[in-house]
């Protein structure tokens, strides 16, 4: 099966994955998108967990060109 | 399950690589005129009132010079940020497989990035368009940042609910049909949403306008190979790995 796929559909429908396997995997990932997004995007003002500014200004350039509000 | 998400990072961080190479060469010259502008203006400003500005001074003694931002801290923030989006990725891609239209591994790979570019970027960039450094009234950060985190949830519960409306349609009026009824009510709702969030008109007088352009292309075009990179890279690593569902349950 594998050498014959020229369209991007395939003859069979993909087996699916249990959501009971995916459960766990699916909370660590969305947890570590959230913490990174929240250190490149938010960290800054009243929303400032931590006092150093250290990280706001590191990842600075990062954020604008994510689109993230900034100065 | 463990290997999905693996691979799902690590794509993301080949793609980062990628966007990294795109926003040095297209995003950093831009962002230099922006920061250029705004440090003539604050001589200019400084010069005027020579009445010492104790907050611009405050304001030069930064913590991380510009060439940290525009090398190694712009390296970090963009590896960092593709491997979080290949690891949501790889887990919609894990939830949709076999669940959503009958797509190959490469084909869904692809298409879960491209929806996950239009929720986490294209749809809040169309009402909050990327800024370049001193394109902003620093006064408004906090507002700004609450507008832009509600116009992100708004776009990603959106563009689900889209995908959700889509598979439901494609079983009475088939792929084609159900595909641009979604895609119109999406952009419907969305219009409505970016109608209601509040405008921010904060450009200072004389930034140059070829600089807003040029940055604002730069940001579109670097979270594109982004998504893209990761798309494409996961799913040749997913249809290289075989079948994961398959091989994971007979685990
Ligand atoms: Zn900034």
């Amino acid at each position: 099966m594998a050498y014959a796929a020229p369209l991007p559909i395939s003859a069979e429908r993909p087996l699916s994955i249990p959501v009971r396997e995916i459960a766990p995997w699916a909370l660590f990932a969305f947890t570590l998108a959230a913490v990174v997004v929240y250190f490149v995007g938010f960290e800054q003002g009243t929303l400032a967990i931590f006092s150093s500014d250290y990280m706001h200004e590191f990842v600075h350039d990062a954020r604008h060109l994510a689109g993230l509000p900034c100065h | 399950m463990r290997a999905l998400l693996l691979r799902g990072m690590l794509s993301g961080v080949c793609a980062g690589v990628l966007a990294l190479a795109f926003a040095v060469v297209v995003g950093e010259p831009a962002i230099n005129r922006a920061i250029a502008f705004e440090e003539a203006s604050a001589a200019e400003h400084e010069h005027a009132t020579p009445a010492a500005d104790t907050h611009d001074a405050s304001a030069e003694a930064k913590p991380v010079s510009r060439g940290m931002q525009r090398g190694v801290g712009l390296a970090a923030g963009l590896l960092a940020l593709g491997a979080v989006f290949g690891g949501i990725v790889a887990i919609v891609f894990a939830v949709t497989r076999g669940r959503l239209g009958a797509l190959s591994d490469r084909g869904s790979a692809l298409l879960v990035a491209l929806l996950a570019f239009c929720a986490l970027y294209l749809l809040p960039f169309l009402k909050y368009p990327a800024n370049p450094p001193a394109a902003s009234d620093p006064g408004t950060i906090e507002a700004r940042t609450a507008a832009y985190a509600g116009a992100l949830a708004l776009s990603v519960a959106i563009t689900a609910s889209a995908v959700v409306l889509q598979h439901w349609l494609a079983r009475q009026r088939g792929a084609w049909d159900a595909t641009l009824l979604a895609t119109v009510a999406g952009v419907i709702a969305f219009a409505l949403v970016a109608l209601a969030l509040p405008m921010y008109s904060e450009l200072p007088e004389g930034f140059p306008g070829e600089t807003l352009w040029r940055f604002r292309l730069a940001s579109l075009g670097t979270q594109l190979v982004l998504w893209l990179g990761i798309g494409l890279v996961f799913g040749l690593l997913t249809e290289r790995a075989g079948s994961p569902a398959r091989k994971e349950q007979s685990q």
